[in-house]
């Protein structure tokens, strides 16, 4: 048990009073491991990821992230959050910052780095993904592709264990989605642990360990994507599938 | 079907405008049946106005400080202005001393318009503002090295203007952001505190809170603890403005999208980190404009500590004339005058705004 990661149990969340967006979640991430998890939407499968890094809290049910429990306590929170990166569906970049401003924010002003030592490992980071020579650049003089590379950079910038992905591909124009899916393939494959809400079957195909299937608050489904795209279980995925696979 | 081969279109340059004066006055003033009957209506008046307005200020007009020549002429009288040029600009201060008041004015605009500069914008930006706060007090105060002392209720004219305007204006600005962002805040009791203050000081007249500064607060202070007036009247200001500034800036915050703190959050920054680094930075270019409009009222707000006896630009300028039968009747020249210093003072701030727009917008330019 000591190498999961994260492990959700019994976890139950609520918005207002009456939907129930999260149904006793039990769920454990293996360090390493990569994840896709899908499903139509409404289903909750954000919400689940958003989660892990307190975006959202729970209500009910424990989630314990690298030894941390999740609780009110904002100490255990910070603590998460230094070990997790997260990529948004609209990036959300700093747009009134450049685009290494917003790799070196966090490095200089959280972890108390000298300016040169961020910089340098910043450009790093955006050699990395691919966008070195547009460094000096404002977000929105960037195309959707390389804003959301330059995100995944910003997240990288904090060395963390655990990098979440909220439909990264969702807000681009199809030529983008290659670009940005080819630097997650290239991460994947450093052995990081990643959970990825997407509908790229593709990309689930090509490198997740498992695919989570949800709906209505609840993971419906979970399997190795071979059995899952071939020979799904449940009366509700095989559906989902014939719809988002039948064009 | 024959593939076709894909040509770019290399990229050219926008033609050249090739419209004249000519040109330009035919599509604009003559374009239509509508616009010619308004560029003719327009016109008549102007060349009705124009001539009077000459008339009066310039070929009628007196020059010369003679009160007698004034009464005489049918054009206006601008002797008036030279003539009380010291009392408009510097109030009740003493006229020997007048000298104290101008070298504290002038370096203290001096400071403002350095602290408009980019340039400037550096630690020890501060650190001037507290020594020159110190030299414009102790200039106009007096009581020390020599120089006599001269009691808050003389100041007067511009430099009492400009006083209350920039000290109020630089204290409000961070009062107002501590205002909106309790707004905004988790927390009930900071929350309504926040909103209560923005709705007592918005619910009243800027004049009823300088009858209370002046009138009200005194009889509520224990006997013999007494604030200077001015002290009293700049802290009214200050506040006025503050909840005005609030609710400006707290329409910025709102309109930053919850993206930028969310993504704020998973890079580990906390709260104070997040609003000064993220949240402030686009909330408050956004509300450039409405913050520029509030600093301008403001500035002109001040005309009305005539109301509790401090005779600032406008007061001096009515105490003046109405001191003297003499220059009594010229009140519109002196009016005229003291509005094109308000509008000068006015306009550069609204330019300035301009520019500090252009400058923070730079970031969304392609």
């Amino acid at each position: 048990m000591s190498e999961n990661i994260i492990t959700f149990d019994k976890v139950n969340k609520w918005y207002g009073n009456n939907f129930h967006v999260l149904r006793d979640i039990d769920l454990q991430v293996k360090q390493g491991e990569r994840i896709v998890v899908c499903g139509p939407s409404g289903s909750g499968k954000s919400t689940l990821i958003r989660c892990i890094n307190r975006l959202e809290e729970h209500q009910a049910g424990h989630l314990v992230v690298d030894g941390v429990e999740l609780t009110d306590d904002v100490k255990a929170i910070d603590d998460v959050r230094k070990k997790v990166g997260m990529v948004f569906q609209q990036f959300n970049l700093f747009p009134h910052l450049t685009v290494l401003e917003n790799l070196t924010l966090s490095p200089m002003w959280v972890g108390k780095m000298p300016k040169k030592e961020a910089e340098e490992k910043a450009m790093v980071q955006l050699e990395r993904v691919r966008i070195a020579n547009q460094a000096g650049k404002y977000p929105l003089q960037l195309s959707g592709g390389q804003q959301q590379r330059v995100a995944i950079a910003r997240a990288l910038c904090l060395k963390p264990k655990i990098m979440l992905f909220d439909e990264p591909t969702s807000a681009l124009d199809p030529e983008m989605i290659k670009e940005v899916l080819d630097v997650m393939i290239e991460m994947a494959n450093q052995g990081i642990t990643m959970l990825c809400v997407t509908h790229e079957m593709g990309f689930a195909k090509a490198v997740a360990d498992r695919v989570i299937f949800m709906d209505q608050g609840q993971i419906v489904e979970q399997n190795n994507p071979h059995d899952f795209f071939n020979n799904p279980q449940s009366e509700r995925s095989r559906d989902f599938l014939s719809k988002i696979l039948g064009h | 079907m024959t593939a076709t081969t894909f040509e770019p279109i290399a990229a050219r340059s926008a033609p050249v405008k090739t419209q004249g004066l000519v040109a330009w006055a035919r599509l604009n003033l003559f374009g239509s049946v509508s616009t010619t009957i308004g560029t003719v209506l327009i016109g008549a008046a102007l060349a009705l106005i124009i001539p009077k307005l000459l008339g009066w200020g310039l070929i009628n007009a007196v020059f010369a400080k003679d009160y007698e020549a004034c009464h005489a002429a049918s054009g206006a009288c601008w002797g008036v202005v030279s003539e009380k040029f010291r009392i408009i600009i510097f109030g009740r201060y003493p006229f020997e001393e007048q000298w104290r008041a101008l070298i504290a004015t002038v370096v203290l605009l001096g400071l403002l318009i350095a602290s408009c500069m980019r340039v400037c914008w550096r630690p020890w930006l501060g650190a001037a503002w507290v020594l020159v706060l110190a030299l414009y007090f102790t200039l106009m105060f007096g009581g020390v090295i020599g120089l006599s002392r001269v009691e808050t209720d003389r100041w007067g004219g511009l430099p009492l203007t400009i006083l209350l305007a920039s000290v109020s204006m630089a204290l409000a600005f961070p009062i107002s952001l501590v205002i909106a962002l309790g707004r905004r805040s988790k927390l009930p009791a900071i929350r309504s505190v926040c909103a209560i203050y923005v709705e007592l000081i918005r619910g009243v007249p800027l004049i009823s809170v300088l009858f209370m500064a002046s009138f009200m607060f005194p009889l509520l202070m224990p006997q013999g603890f007494t604030i200077d007036v001015l002290v009293r009247v700049l802290a009214g200001i200050t506040f006025f403005a503050a909840a005005y500034m609030a609710e400006v800036i707290r329409g910025g915050l709102q309109a930053v999208p919850k993206g930028q703190v969310e993504a704020a959050a998973t890079l580990g920054l906390s709260y104070w980190q997040t609003q000064r680094k993220i949240v402030l930075p686009q909330a408050l270019a956004m509300v450039i404009p409405g913050i520029m409009n509030n600093f301008i009222s403001t500035f002109k707000d001040t005309s009305l500590v005539t109301i509790v006896s401090l005779y600032e630009l406008t007061g001096a300028m009515s105490l003046a004339l109405n001191s003297d039968a003499n220059w009594r009747p010229f009140k519109i020249e002196g009016y005229l005058f003291i509005a094109m210093i308000y509008f000068v003072f006015c306009f550069s701030m609204s330019r300035y705004s301009n520019w500090i727009e252009k400058q923070v917008n730079k970031s969304k330019l392609r």
